[in-house]
């Protein structure tokens, strides 16, 4: 690792006012202290937050919850009001990672993680979101990871989470705070595709820290699932995930919500395949259609074309097994 | 790449490449490890693994993949299991580390050091510091409740030798022991 000065920041103030150029919060550290020791990020000065008074879920009036920044991922996904209200969240933080990394890693942290794209981390080859400029090894390279929606020219990465996924299915918001004030951003507005600007993971300004994430009252908690297909059943990244959602009047859908993992630069929400599904029925056919309608403009890399049937299939399995599932707890 | 050595940042500076102060990079650091406090003299970029096996003698702790992707490094703060590559010491000042050297009483080993030894819970030993502690954490948590269970939730602890069957006997023996499961 590079030499760098730390300082630790006990208040929210103190701590945007320290984030000048140059300088990064570090969370639980699980991906920035990694990226640190590989050399893909060489920042001069840490401003640990661990201890910003962020580390509770809090009810909000509109009957929603509000998560700290600083929650950990496994403090998250076992506390009752998530489990309860909002399972979905629950397992797709569950199948992330490995216990360990769960009780270090934050919600803020998680948002914040990189792609894990072999090239970006690979110091010797040309990566535009590494160096911007310098090209993108994948796309004729090793892409068996990598995106097969809304990728450009420049990258075609994919965002690593599965509580991302989650969050974009039940429609958050991103709470973050800077020396210039507060805003919100609606999660699906958070990350972004790469376009000519692949550098930008997301929407956060360099001087601006996340507070908060807040989900809406409905949980969709009676019909839910998170399926992740990975190389091996536990501790590996998503090849494609889907978060399903259903809200059900008999076999009517009444409201749906349906996200992507593994497949674009950003969680794949797909708001105008949702409305295909509302008012119809909860069968196999309708399912496969909105199946086709999400991956209608997928394109693959070679290694990655896979991924296409892969999500065809797993969206069709997540959304018969969110039918059947009923809420356990 | 020159660096800011000082341990405070003063608050404007906006291009913090410039100019390294040669202000002595370490300061004094305390952690608590194993019940016992100790002052050391760390970088703020040591990771708390390498102050255990590097600083402390403390080589009990194992370095497999130094990236979060093996579980070797596997150590408790405050009751919690994590990975001890990816956390600066720094970090953990303030905690209470239990490393696998803190888990015997004199002589007396852990209920789960003895397990491990009666079931064969290993070949070459070197995920076994990793794999008790990991335990350790994972019984404190109290979500395992079957046998898929402790596999799924010792999932971050990798065996090359493959020991995994005899490792999830062991701690399906201790935790049945101990009446946390049926
Ligand atoms: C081996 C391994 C396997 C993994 N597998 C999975 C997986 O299967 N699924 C999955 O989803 N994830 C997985 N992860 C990734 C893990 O979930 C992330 O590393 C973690 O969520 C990052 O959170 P952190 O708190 O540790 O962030 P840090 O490493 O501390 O920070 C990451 C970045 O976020 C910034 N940051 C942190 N908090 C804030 C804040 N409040 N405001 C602004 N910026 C902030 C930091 O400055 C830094 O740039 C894995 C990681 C490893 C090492
Ligand atoms: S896909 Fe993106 S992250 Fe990977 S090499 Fe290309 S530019 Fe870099
Ligand atoms: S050495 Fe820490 S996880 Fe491998
Ligand atoms: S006993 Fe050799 S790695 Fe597990």
């Amino acid at each position: 690792m590079n030499p760098f000065s730390y300082t630790r920041a006990y208040g929210l103030d103190t701590a945007v006012e320290e984030k000048v150029d140059g300088a990064d919060f570090v969370a639980g550290g699980t991906n920035l202290i990694d990226l640190m020791k590989e050399n893909v990020t060489h920042p001069q000065h840490l401003i640990d937050i661990n201890h910003l008074p962020l580390q509770e879920i809090e009810e909000t009036e509109s009957g929603g919850i509000r998560m700290g920044a600083l929650m950990r991922n496994a403090d998250t996904a076992y506390h009752p009001l998530v489990e309860q209200r909002y399972p979905l969240l629950a397992q797709a933080i569950l199948a992330g990672a490995s216990p360990q990394l769960r009780n270090m890693a934050t919600d803020g942290g998680n948002l914040m993680q990189r792609t894990r794209c072999y090239y970006f981390y690979d110091t010797a080859t040309p990566c535009n979101k590494r160096e911007p400029g310098s090209g993108c090894s994948a796309i004729n390279g090793f892409n068996r990871i990598h995106a097969i929606l809304g990728h450009s020219e420049s990258c075609i990465a994919t965002h690593p989470s599965d509580m991302c996924v989650a969050l974009a299915a039940l429609d958050a918001t991103v709470h973050v705070k800077s020396k210039r004030g507060e805003r919100s951003i609606p999660f699906l507005e958070f990350h972004r595709l790469p376009g000519d600007t692949p550098h930008l993971d997301n929407t956060l300004q360099a001087d601006e820290l996340i507070t908060a994430i807040e989900l809406p009252a409905k949980g969709f908690a009676d019909h839910y699932t998170y399926v992740k297909i990975r190389d091996r059943q536990s501790y590996a990244f998503a090849l494609v995930s889907v978060a399903a959602a259903l809200e059900l009047d008999g076999t009517t859908i009444t409201d749906v919500r349906l996200a992507l993992g593994g497949v674009a630069h950003k969680p794949w929400r797909d708001t105008q395949a949702e409305t295909l599904l509302k008012g119809k029925q909860a069968t196999r056919e309708n399912f496969q259609q909105v199946a086709e309608s999400i991956l209608a403009n997928a394109q693959g890399f070679g290694h990655n074309t896979f991924k296409i049937e892969l999500a065809k299939r797993a969206i069709v399995r997540a959304l018969l097994e969110a039918t059947q599932n009923e809420h356990k707890s | 790449m020159s660096a800011i050595l000082e341990t405070e940042m003063l608050p404007g500076v906006s291009s913090p490449g410039v100019a390294a102060p040669s202000v002595s990079p370490t300061s004094l650091i305390t952690l608590k490890i194993n019940g016992v406090e100790k002052k050391l003299p760390l970088a703020p970029w040591t990771t708390l693994l390498d102050a255990l096996r590097e600083h402390m003698d403390l080589t009990g702790t194992k370095k497999g993949c130094d990236h979060g992707q093996c579980g070797a490094c596997t150590v408790l703060v405050n009751g919690k299991r994590i990975n001890s590559c990816l956390t600066l010491a720094v970090m953990q000042e303030g905690n209470e580390i239990t490393t696998i050297e803190g888990l015997a009483k004199g002589e007396e080993l852990h209920p789960l050091q003895e397990a491990f030894v009666e079931h064969d819970a290993f070949q070459c030993g070197y995920c076994t510091p990793g794999q008790i502690c990991s335990a350790i954490g994972l019984m404190n948590e109290g979500k395992a409740q079957s046998r898929a269970d402790i596999r799924e939730l010792m999932s971050g602890n990798l065996c090359r030798c493959g020991a995994y069957s005899n490792i999830v006997d062991a701690i399906d023996q201790v935790m049945n022991e101990r009446g946390k499961h049926a």
